[in-house]
């Protein structure tokens, strides 16, 4: 069993400090607060009714939900500039609403209609906006860290101030991409922000089972590039803590590495039993509910009113009410076009 | 116009000096592309003159240096990657395949990637099985992708130039055979366009369907056929992906009798692609069966008598035409 507050292992060495809890007591600014809230709400919410749209088969294909580890885009991806670039997994519908995409083109993309934001060539797994430097949607474990790589060195070669962004789960670690784009990355000093979502499990296999050191940030570290861990359950910390990172970055000192210690309360997808963890360690990483934590404490400590929360689920509630339909309203792009697109500049077949 | 007579590997670096003059986004990376000058020779002397950010030496991994060209095209840079040799090709594969290929069609058109990715392929140096297969038709196997091969000096620097100014990913084959080989270029490098097979050396009786480095014993075995009073047509693909299907047809059409010389194996591979649309397209105009001329199925062994015999020779060549014309 893997419980929240027992990181330590046997092969775990001891990395860099974990950055300390701060919770909505360190925040201010009523407006910055309810932000955050709103959009782990949203997400939240999105996702629910995602999963009631796949039993309902609307959606198809892997569905892969992000409950339980929303903190970390409400909390992370505000702090990238239009300029910068953001790669994601196939668990991403959270950092695409974050991000801005709008709700009505990822629920199109999920759909299969061509209103979505991948015209239905993508699904849940490949969403894409170029306008808004959101890069995918990568159903391959660590193939977006190359590509990452890549971006950063395209801006620094044309002399651009953009971060790279690469999102990525504690299975990727396992991955050699990952070691060589790290390494890449700090040999040639680029701006990439390599942000890993450590849920603690490689789809059904526990972290433990699958890294020799544990420790993600320590590892990460043996690239000598700078390495930090946080309390992903936390959106407060998330957001300083990748600030700081971005801030970092930005100084053109070379890539960082950032480790959100997080944990993803509903199953891999929607064909996974669960039999790798028992529900008890679920039950308690649910008492530390990024989205109702958050909510509780901003209102104990008197940033929010006792409303907002209402306030905010009519106002979430509508958002998606009108993506449904957007989606329902979405046409299907006709076969003839089938082909369309493999080439940028066609060709015979 | 002057005329120039050099070896492919100068016709290459050629064109990668061409192109990094030409436009300012491009570059090169690579194993050993710059302090070495390139495992062959052929970027000798570019990274004195364009210096360590345009000429980028890159630890040995094929599969981040490949995505990072993918990534860096995606952001607006034409990058050049060069892989030592086909083989090593296959840890990169993941990039070429799940990113390049795919991200134009999966991301509903929003992206295109103007990578470039050059590497050696084929065999002849005795350099035993993993570094000597020609695996370019399983590269053209896939959609998304352009596979070119270029045969001639004239084509070594210039199908380069027109990959770079191709909107998508265009995988360059360069048969290591070739690179000593001397040939003839005229004036200065320019775009040779990446569409249209060439007609190499026209004829009548049947027609030798061919690319890169087997061009060159498909034509010395024509000369030996003419000797004999066989008038063969020679057709350099040029282009595996996508393959001009008009100049083959045009060609069968014109001799009734076709051999594909292939030097990938036989199984699967690019020569079967060839002759199921010959038989598709063009299955009427045949006065005998299509034939093949392709590498054994064996991974390529180091002893010279057992390599000459596993990869198709000239006189290969010579008896399957006599088998075909009897």
């Amino acid at each position: 069993m893997t419980a929240p507050d027992t990181r330590e292992s046997p092969n775990t060495k001891q990395g860099p400090d974990i950055r300390p809890a701060i919770g909505a007591a360190g925040l201010d600014d009523p407006d910055r607060a309810r932000a955050l809230l709103w959009q782990m709400v949203r997400i939240r919410r999105f996702e629910e009714k995602c999963a009631e749209l796949y039993s309902a088969g609307k959606i198809r294909g892997f569905l892969h939900l992000y409950i339980g580890e929303e903190a970390i885009a409400a909390g992370a991806i505000p702090a990238l500039r239009d300029i910068d670039n953001v790669l994601a997994t196939y668990r991403e519908h959270g950092h695409a609403l974050a991000r801005g995409l709008p709700p009505g083109e990822i629920m199109a993309e999920m759909y299969g209609k061509q209103e979505g934001c991948s015209r239905g060539h993508g699904g849940s797994m490949h969403l894409f906006d170029a306008g808004r430097r959101f890069v995918g949607g990568s159903a391959i474990v660590g193939g977006s860290l190359p590509l990452a790589v890549g971006f950063a060195l395209a801006d620094k070669l044309a002399g651009r101030d953009s971060v790279t962004a690469c999102f990525f789960g504690d299975g990727a670690v396992a991955e050699g991409e990952f070691h060589e784009s790290l390494n890449l990355a700090t040999l040639w000093q680029l701006p990439v922000l390599f942000l890993c979502e450590n849920n603690l499990y490689a789809m059904g296999t526990a972290l433990e089972r699958h890294q020799s050191q544990s420790d993600l940030a320590a590892k990460a570290a043996a690239y000598q590039l700078r390495s930090e861990a946080v309390d992903g359950m936390d959106v407060v910390a998330v957001a300083r803590a990748t600030e700081a990172a971005l801030e970092y970055v930005r100084g053109g000192q070379g890539p960082m590495f950032l480790e959100y210690r997080t944990y993803r309360f509903r199953a891999h997808s929607m064909f996974d039993p669960e039999r790798y963890r028992d529900k008890e360690e679920v039950a308690q990483w649910k008492q530390r509910c990024p989205v109702e934590t958050f909510a509780r404490d901003a209102v104990a400590c008197g940033l929010l009113g006792a409303s907002v929360r209402d306030e905010i689920e009519r106002e979430v509630a509508e958002e998606i009410d009108a993506a449904v339909a957007f989606a329902e309203e979405g046409t299907w792009e006709p076969v003839e076009n089938l082909c369309h697109d493999v080439y940028a500049r066609e060709v015979r077949p | 116009m002057t005329t120039q007579t050099i070896a492919y590997r100068e016709a290459l670096r050629q064109g990668l000096r061409e192109a990094l003059i030409r436009d300012e986004r491009v570059f090169l990376m690579g194993e050993d592309v710059g302090r070495y000058g390139g495992t062959y020779a052929v970027s000798h002397g570019l990274l004195e003159e364009f210096g360590e950010a345009r000429i980028r030496d890159t630890p040995l991994s094929e599969s981040t240096f490949t995505g990072a060209g993918i990534g860096a095209a995606l952001n607006g840079m034409r990058p050049i990657v060069e892989i030592m040799t086909v083989n090593f090709s296959l840890l990169a594969l993941d990039q070429i395949m799940n990113n390049a290929a795919t991200l134009r069609h999966m991301s509903g058109g929003q992206y295109n990637v103007p990578v470039v990715i050059r590497m050696t392929t084929g065999g002849g140096r005795q350099l035993a099985a993993q570094h000597s297969h020609s695996l370019e038709g399983w590269y053209a196997h896939i959609p998304g992708l352009r596979i070119v091969a270029p045969a001639t000096h004239e084509d070594a620097r210039g199908m380069l130039l027109a990959a770079l100014e191709d909107p998508d990913p265009v995988l360059i084959f360069e048969h290591a055979l070739l690179l000593n080989a001397e040939g003839t270029v005229e004036g200065e490098p320019h775009p040779m366009e990446l569409d249209h097979a060439a007609i190499r050396r026209e004829g009548s009786q049947v027609s030798l369907i061919t690319y890169g480095g087997m061009l060159h014993k498909t034509l010395a075995a024509a000369e030996q056929l003419a000797a004999e009073g066989i008038d063969a047509e020679v057709l350099d693909l040029r282009t595996l992906r996508p393959l001009d299907d008009a100049a083959i047809m045009a060609s069968v059409a014109k001799t009734h009798r076709v051999v594909v010389i292939d030097e990938g194996w036989r199984s699967g591979s690019l020569s079967a692609e060839i002759i199921a649309r010959i038989n598709e397209q063009a299955f009427f105009e045949l006065d005998g069966p299509p034939v093949r001329v392709c590498s054994q199925e064996v991974p390529v062994p180091y002893a010279k008598h057992l390599e000459d015999a596993a990869i198709p020779q000239v006189e290969d060549i010579v008896v399957a035409v006599h088998g075909l014309l009897g």
